[in-house]
């Protein structure tokens, strides 16, 4: 343990407005804390920087699930369990219950939680893929208000993003317009549980007559922030599923990509993995498409 | 000179520790893992990387399983939490503790109380786990002397009465 | 007496319930009146002079305990086989992380902040990070010429085999370092006293070996050093050696401060810091007739010691002699070295150079079978050595031994000819592939080394008639507690219950030798086995106690014994097995007294998205003389197993300048239980006439088989040969790609 304790501190604000209200007031000092398996481990190594930390762990406003007609609105501070445990997340949305279930073993996915994941901007987080698979929009909340942000525009580069100093995330919002489509996600990790991913992809489509109507993807660890393969997404859309499919959209995933080596893994097997990734998930969905 | 300028204060923290009302005095980013073995004298829960991967910190909170080495103590306020020592009423051993006993579960122990803990959670939310639902369950508890084999026979025991090789 | 059956009984664990309960209690755990903490500053760079070092401003040093090389007060070194390794560094480095000052404070958090604030200035050395640059002498970084040891083995004429052989199969085989990664990091609680000594009490394996490396420290006498072994959450050789180092720290920091310190690392110290398996290359050259028979070949090992020498003689002294593996060599030349490299020093690790050199010889197998036109299994069958052949080393296999039948039986048991037939029809989609490795384990220190060792070990009768077995052999989770107990209660003939072991402490036990080798239940246990007889004889001998008796009257005598007469202990010392002879300059003769033989079968499938090899099913075979207790066997070899294949697929150390930079459980990656496959074990018994009740060592065994098997099978998968461990999926892909565009 390389930190000292006495050297932090930590607010609890009793509701959102609180909270807001707090980082208004004394922009860049405060850092939220929710379930801690990110901020945490960096305290613990003697890595967070940060010194003032807001526990936003309580906040009635940020744990809730609610589901409209239009949409299913994802409190930030939701874990990784209660994502799973959700009757509408499950049958609607399965690519994040499964993201959820790949995010460390149980004890830290009752506590990792969603806008911890988002906040926290790793390029290797799990559930990022299938937020930009599923077209989610962020609700960030401030004393100025609630704004709504697409999520594929919510990252900027590496583990920057848009969030104002005075801004939390407060909602996760995904339309509800999955029912009917084929979805497939798949990580790549150093081992079966408890792994960070090398590479990851969510692919979300809708065929109708053996076309590709609609088609999704969102990458992790192939590039400084969470991908969406337009590219490939536009050479996909309205062309009939096939096998010459599989082998071009294959080939359109290396100029979008910008893999690295690092301790974990190499460029050249994360570009190759990625491209394979893309290649099965065409290659269902025309096993899909000719069933229809 | 001081060899360090304290910015925060200790507070006091109540919770609920195995059953009785507990009060810790400690800075609010104390890790819940020091203030159980340190403050309150209860070293069953271990530390063995600091980094939430190994489980062996594991206890209930609120009846859910946490990796206590992630949790600063203020979040714990009005928690109810069981530790390894919270398991075992007086001399009478949990079901699970009697089967990691009889089917080798624990070697070296040092992984054994996040361990059973885990198994605890897992068979209270799968009375009847298949096995992949127990490896699924411990798939954040490192064991690195069992090879896991004897630990799924062991929550197997605890479940079913018997192992079921 | 009603007959026993306590031997081959699953007994409850002795320390099982403290275990489940919490209760047991590690290093950690325990705190001592005044205790402060300790830490350690340590080598940022690989090799070098230190020309300054200076102590930040932002500190309040006076608070402070520090202590350099000059406060050592007899000899500044760590003394195991050699003395080469310093306690702290004196002037010059030789590796990252080498400990250089000891700080002490009763803030842990102030410590951690201490530690990071004292800057040292280095003048760089040429550094040597790999063994091939070691090899090359560009730098002489130890000794004469960077070589630890050297063996070499000759047995017959080994230059007369290449005319008459069919095929020369040659091949080079490497292994990488591996971390033990015990759950339980490194640690240690220290005093010193004027008077009375030293006296620490640690997390390891070895209580003897910590005692006389601070004898030598602190130039005290035995009676003024005391060493206390605590509840141990795992070890795997990676305490055997390196709790002398962190114990002489915290005893220098408790000499100086007056007050007991406690160190105890946290893991990304640990990882970097302590030891390691040692990585290795060895090259094999190899004649075989038109059958596939070997003629004979030649053997070169190497292997990395890191920037002392430590245990490095006896890891390449192991490793050399189970080169040949589980097969004769009429002809043979072992060429074997260890040398130097400036990174931290590598130490014992489970299998203790086996690993490394059976991973080589199980895969030239396989190639030689290749050459050959012959299956991996017919191969083996060809070469195995039988009863009444000679190992490498000229020991004559006086067992009996049926390695054919054994490979037969695993077989059976892995559904091999059934599945490489249904794996070989599959076209597309997840490759897979079947994988043996057939091989030895000696246990028990080589050669002479029991006789050298001399071990002693003591069982006592108490006060409240029940008895305690005294030795120094540690319980770290392979059950020396329960075991020892087994075979004094069914010496004696009383229950298992009536018998508890002493927690090793030097004050109270005999040196019956480390915990190391194998050698614990087979060494250690006949020697309890005697000593228990011992006390029967002393018991029956004074009257006491008739010839025949139930556990009642036992326990009645021994209390009036007790009572009567005062202490009742009898005590063993190793007595060497007649016709052992080892010649240790020709590296010769009967190496080990007992070898243990295994037949592991691995099925893997690799997959062709993502590369990653998953093994699905896991046959680990082995004869093992007698099973002392089922339960305890079979979570060894599982563990063993499990460990095993981290080593062939997950734990791949990453060096930066000699550093492990991967130093964190989220990097450094063993398998979880979902990584695993059904590991089932299988035993057979034939008895072992020196172990106790017959038994064999078996804690190491199981790291030598599952590495090539794997590699084996998963060349059978995808029709590549992959000759170095660990096998990542990027390796894979590596080869594939090659392959593709070849």
């Amino acid at each position: 343990m390389r930190a000292d304790p006495g050297e932090y501190k930590l607010v609890s604000p009793s509701n959102l407005r609180d909270a807001a209200a707090l980082l208004a007031g004394e922009p860049c000092r405060w850092t939220p804390l929710a379930g801690g398996t990110d901020l945490m481990v960096l305290y613990a190594s003697g890595k967070l920087a940060a010194r003032n930390l807001m526990n936003i762990w309580d906040l009635p406003e940020l744990r809730r699930i609610e589901v409209t007609p239009d949409e299913i609105r994802i409190g930030a501070v939701c874990t990784y369990s209660n994502l799973q445990k959700h009757e509408i997340v499950k049958s609607e949305f399965a690519m994040l219950a499964t993201a959820a279930s790949w995010t460390g073993g149980i004890a830290n996915q009752n506590r990792g939680t969603l806008g911890g994941n988002i906040a926290n901007a790793s390029p290797a987080a799990d559930s990022l893929p299938a937020l930009l698979a599923y077209d989610a929009t962020l609700e960030l909340y401030s004393v100025r208000g609630v704004r709504r942000i697409a999520y594929s525009e919510f990252h900027l580069a590496y583990k920057k993003h848009v969030l104002a100093t005075d801004e939390l995330i407060q909602t996760i919002c995904l339309p509800r317009n999955t029912k009917g489509t084929f979805s497939y996600c798949r990580k790549v990790g150093t081992r079966n549980a408890q792994a960070i991913s090398k590479v990851c992809i969510a692919g979300l489509a809708r065929i109708a007559n053996g076309v590709i109507e609609e088609v999704r993807i969102g990458m992790g660890s192939v590039a400084p922030v969470p991908l969406c393969l337009r590219k490939t997404e536009q050479q996909l859309r309205g062309r009939r599923a096939g096998p010459d499919l599989i082998r071009s959209a294959k080939q359109t995933v290396a100029e979008q990509i910008q893999t690295i080596d690092d301790i974990r893994s190499t460029a050249e097997y994360r570009s190759a993995v990625a491209a394979n990734l893309v290649a099965e998930f065409v290659q269902k969905l025309c096993v899909r498409a000719e069933r229809q | 000179m001081s060899s360090s300028a304290k910015k925060s204060d200790k507070q006091e923290h109540s919770f609920f520790l195995n059953g009785e009302t507990i009060s810790v005095r400690a800075f609010p980013m104390e890790r819940l893992l020091d203030a159980l073995r340190v403050e309150l004298g209860l070293t069953g829960t271990k530390e063995g990387c600091g980094e939430g991967e190994c489980g062996s910190c594991s206890v209930l909170m609120n009846g859910e399983l946490v990796n206590s080495c992630l949790v600063p103590i203020a979040q714990a306020r009005g928690a109810h939490i069981t530790t390894i020592e919270g398991l075992a009423k007086d001399e009478s051993l949990h079901a699970l503790q009697k089967a990691f006993l009889e089917c080798g579960g624990a070697q070296c122990g040092i992984c054994t109380p996040g361990m059973i803990l885990a198994s605890v959670h897992l068979l209270d939310k799968h009375p009847e786990p298949t096995l992949e639902q127990i490896k699924e369950g411990l798939s954040g508890n490192l064991c690195r002397c069992t090879g896991y084999m004897q630990i799924f026979e062991a929550v197997r025991k605890a479940a079913y009465g018997e192992p079921q090789r | 007496m009603t007959e026993q059956h306590i031997i081959g009984a699953a007994v409850p664990r002795k320390e099982g319930r403290d275990k489940v309960t919490g209760r047991a209690r590690y290093v950690d755990d325990m705190t001592l009146p005044g205790m402060i903490f300790g830490a350690t500053v340590r080598s940022t760079i690989p090799r070098g002079k230190i020309k300054k070092i200076s102590f930040g401003p932002e500190i309040a040093w006076d608070e402070f305990v520090i202590v350099g090389a000059s406060d050592i007060p007899c000899k500044n070194c760590i003394a195991l086989i050699l003395e080469d390794q310093p306690c702290l560094a004196d002037g010059v480095v030789n590796h990252p992380e080498e400990p250089i000052l000891l700080l002490a404070h009763t803030d842990r958090h102030l410590l951690r902040k201490a530690v990071d604030a004292v800057s040292i200035e280095y003048e760089d050395l040429p550094a040597l990070l790999a063994m091939e640059e070691s090899e090359s002498k560009k730098e002489i970084i130890w000794g004469t010429d960077n070589n630890f040891k050297t063996y070499l083995i000759e047995k017959g004429e080994v230059d007369s085999v290449w005319k008459d052989a069919a095929h020369i199969v040659e091949g080079e085989y490497r292994t990488g370092a591996q971390e033990q990664l015990y759950i339980e990091n490194n640690g240690v609680i220290a005093t010193y006293d004027a008077e009375l000594g030293v006296t620490v009490w640690g997390s390891l394996q070895c209580p003897y070996y910590v005692h006389k490396a601070l004898m030598a420290l602190f130039g005290l006498p035995e009676e003024k050093v005391r060493v206390v072994q605590m509840e141990t959450g795992g070890a795997f050789g990676g305490k055997e050696e390196y709790p002398s180092m962190i114990s002489a720290h915290a005893a220098l920091l408790a000499r100086s401060s007056g007050r007991p310190v406690k160190i105890i690392y946290d893991r990304a110290e640990d990882m970097a810091a302590t030891t390691k398996r040692h990585p290795s290359r060895t090259r094999h050259r190899t004649a075989v007739d038109a059958n596939g028979r070997i003629l004979g070949g030649e053997i070169e090992i190497v292997m990395d010691g890191g920037a002392y020498a430590t245990l490095s003689s006896v890891v390449l002294s192991r490793g050399t002699i189970h080169a040949g593996g589980a097969y004769y060599w009429p002809h043979v030349r072992v060429r074997a070295k260890a040398v130097a490299t400036n990174t931290p020093p590598h130490g014992a690790f489970r299998g203790f150079g086996a690993p490394q050199t059976i991973f080589a010889m199980e895969r030239h197998m396989d190639r030689i079978a290749q050459a050959v036109g012959v299956s991996p299994i017919e191969i083996r069958k060809r070469n195995f050595l039988k009863t009444g052949m000679t190992t490498i080393t000229e020991q004559e296999i006086r067992e009996e031994i049926d390695l054919s039948g054994l490979l037969d039986r695993a077989v059976k048991l892995s559904n091999y000819d059934e599945k490489r037939k249904e794996f070989g029809a599959v076209k597309n989609g997840l490759k897979k592939g079947m994988g043996v490795a057939a091989f030895l384990h000696g246990a028990g220190f080589t050669g002479s080394g029991e006789r050298y060792l001399n071990s002693m070990v003591g069982v006592e009768g108490l006060a409240d008639g029940t008895v305690r077995v005294l030795v120094s052999s540690a319980e770290f989770g392979q059950g020396t507690n329960t075991v020892l107990c087994q075979v004094a209660a069914q010496e004696l003939g009383i229950p298992y219950e009536l018998v508890t072991i002493a927690q090793p402490d030097t004050t109270v036990v005999p040196n019956s030798g480390p915990t190391v080798a194998s050698r614990t239940a087979m060494i250690v246990g006949k020697l309890v086995q005697s000593a228990a007889r011992g006390l029967k004889q002393t018991l029956v001998g004074s009257g006491f106690l008739q010839g025949t008796y139930e556990s009642e009257q036992f326990r009645k005598a021994c209390k009036e014994f007790v009572a009567i007469r005062g202490a009742l202990k009898s005590y063993s010392r190793y007595d060497a097995p007649p016709g052992i002879c080892w010649d240790d300059s020709k590296y010769k003769g009967e190496a080990y007294s007992a070898f243990a033989w295994a037949v592991y079968i691995a099925e893997v499938a690799v997959d062709p998205v993502t590369y990653g090899v998953s093994v699905g099913d896991f046959v680990a075979l082995q004869e093992i003389g007698k099973v002392l207790h089922p339960l305890l066997a079979e979570g060894q070899i599982a563990g063993g197993v499990a460990q095993a294949i981290g080593f062939a697929l997950y734990e791949k150390v990453v060096w930066q300048q000699g550093r492990m930079a991967n130093n964190q459980m989220t990097n450094y990656i063993m398998p979880t239980s979902v990584d695993l496959p059904p590991i089932r074990v299988f035993f057979e018994e034939k008895g072992n006439v020196h172990g106790a009740y017959g038994a064999k060592g078996i804690g190491e065994l199981p790291m030598d088989g599952p590495a090539p098997a794997i590699v084996n099978a998963v060349e059978d998968a995808v029709k590549i040969r992959f000759d170095s461990i660990p096998l990542m999926p990027e390796d894979i892909f590596r080869a594939t790609t090659v392959r593709q565009n070849a």
